[in-house]
């Protein structure tokens, strides 16, 4: 390594970079968690005494019952993503080389495609008069209209839709690296189809089943557009609340407690992922 | 049946997650001002659209925020990959941590921690504060994008490079910035289309000085069908899908 005094493009690049990661990531993190210990202030936001109130209000059973509400739809979109996603991306891995680069191609699509109209495009097909009900109805399966917007439902099979592919993607990775030695190897020693799934596969996909729920969990619980777009007043996420703490109600420190509980979990997957990982690791080298 | 059962299922579940986009496009071209039935090919909505002034306004400002957040995060973005690829320095764990916190945490934890900085600090919610937001996250993906293209790459060659008596930038201007060229490339097309496409970071540190497309599609779509939403979403689309294309197409050919 050459000697950093005489490196004045080295230290440019290193003062930018930190600088902008400090001034832009960790003082904006740091802010918030110093705000959830701050008392509400009709003038200026803010104001002391520190406190720990705001954290107890997020047990007042009034929001409880939304975070326990969208905790639930984020359970169950993420159950609902892996139940979808497993299978499919273990039969993504079986394909040919050429044919998964494509099919990986047409899953990112959607990503690069604007959630919000994308959000927006499932209202056509769930409103009253959409074409599910129409279509329904033409074939004579059903004699009136469905409800099917501004339902829980709605909301969930938005926030599947949209986190889908994040679901599947880090699954694609663990399953391909999944090799069929070791398949062909528990076969061999005479284990059947299902205790081969679960000793060998579960085990071994597990990080990217752990993976896929943190990228779906958390945003499913934050995607407030989704909530708003398809669910109605009574079927709000947590993004909601903190959204509607900071721009509507001006309370501050009270988003700010929530928007920690929700890193806290982040935190709390993450931990997870790499116990997971950890474990993998020590195995294969025994 | 074990044959062919798994790409039945992959067919349904494509079907699925294309369905809704095939339908905004369809009826983008429809002409029914309800929205739900088809009555004859029409471009009545793209039309309207263009003659939506607000709207327009709003592409535009969209369109230039969406080519400086690329810009300044790919070069940014690039920098830091090359620091993190070349440079010892204390505390680079903590700098990829951050990187790692960014792209991982929910966006509205990032949304609401930059306007309490931009609030804390007095600066006026507009373009500003729309860029520094946009560059922020689209940071950690320019990175991982450059990180993968310099990870396959001889580390003797800008050794020699310094050795010859190069310095250190134009070791980096003659030797490594041609090699992550693509990766450069690519990066700015997904910091572009990220940036296009946000909705709930733009939601809080915007200000009603610059409004961009994905909150002024926000307020229409909030209540009802608005069928200029279809043409919009199908303008978005193609040019999404050309990006991407481009992006691919560029990373591929590199690999060669």
């Amino acid at each position: 390594m050459h000697n950093s005094h005489r490196q004045p493009f080295r230290t440019a690049v290193l003062v930018l970079v930190w600088g902008w990661l400090l001034v832009l990531v960790l003082a904006p993190n740091l802010l918030v968690v110093g705000t959830s210990v701050l008392t509400r202030d009709p003038l200026s936001f803010l104001s002391l005494p520190l406190t720990l109130e705001n954290y107890a209000r997020l047990i007042d059973p009034l929001y409880l019952e939304v975070f326990l509400h969208s905790l639930y739809m984020a359970a169950v979109t993420t159950v609902c993503c892996l139940v979808i996603g497993y299978p499919f991306a273990w039969a993504l891995s079986r394909l040919s080389k050429r044919q998964q680069t494509l099919l990986i191609f047409l899953l990112i699509v959607p990503f690069w495609t604007n959630s919000l109209v994308r959000t927006y495009a499932l209202k056509l097909l769930l409103a009253t008069n959409g074409l599910i009900n129409n279509g329904l109805l033409a074939i004579g399966l059903i004699d009136e209209p469905l409800t099917l917007l501004y339902t829980e439902l709605a909301v969930i099979i938005g926030l599947v839709y949209l986190l889908l592919p994040f679901m599947i993607l880090p699954l694609y990775s663990v399953f391909e690296d999944l090799r069929d030695e070791l398949l062909l190897a528990s076969h061999d020693l005479g284990a059947g189809r299902w205790p081969t799934f679960i000793h060998v596969v579960v085990p071994l996909t597990l990080p990217g089943v752990l993976a896929g729920v943190l990228l779906v969990l958390l945003p499913a619980m934050g995607l407030f557009f989704v909530a708003d777009i398809l669910g109605g007043s009574r079927n709000l996420l947590v993004g909601n609340v903190i959204k509607s703490q900071f721009l509507d109600a001006r309370d501050w420190p009270f988003g700010a407690a929530a928007s920690v509980l929700l890193t806290a979990a982040m935190a709390l997957l993450l931990f997870a992922h790499r116990l997971s990982r950890r474990r993998l690791g020590e195995e294969a080298e025994v | 049946m074990s044959r062919w059962l798994p790409k039945v299922y992959l067919a349904l579940v494509y079907g699925l997650l294309y369905l809704p986009i095939l339908v905004l496009v369809v009826f983008s071209f429809n002409r029914s001002r309800t929205g739900y039935s088809w009555d004859g090919l029409s471009l009545h909505w793209y039309q309207s659209l263009f003659n939506n002034h607000a709207m327009v306004q709003a592409m535009w400002n969209s369109l230039w925020l969406a080519l400086a957040a690329a810009t300044v995060s790919t070069l940014i973005g690039a920098l830091t990959a090359l620091a993190l690829h070349r440079y010892r320095f204390r505390g680079k764990r903590v700098l990829n941590g951050m990187l790692f916190v960014v792209m991982m945490s929910p966006e509205i934890v990032l949304a609401i921690s930059l306007l309490a900085l931009f609030l804390l600090v007095g600066l006026q919610l507009g373009f500003v504060s729309l860029l520094l937001a946009h560059v922020t996250f689209c940071l950690p993906f320019v990175v991982i994008t450059v990180m993968a293209r310099l990870s396959g790459f001889d580390e003797r060659l800008p050794e020699a490079a310094r050795d010859l008596g190069a310095s250190e930038f134009t070791m980096t201007r003659t030797v490594l910035i041609p090699v992550i060229a693509p990766a450069l490339l690519a990066g700015w097309l997904l910091g572009f289309t990220l940036s296009l496409d946000d909705v709930v970071v733009s939601t809080f540190v915007s200000g009603p000085s610059y409004e961009i497309l994905p909150l002024r599609i926000y307020s229409m779509v909030r209540v009802g069908l608005k069928p200029e939403v279809n043409a919009l979403g199908t303008l978005l689309l193609v040019c999404s899908l050309m990006m991407l294309m481009l992006s691919q197409w560029i990373l591929t050919r590199s690999k060669r």
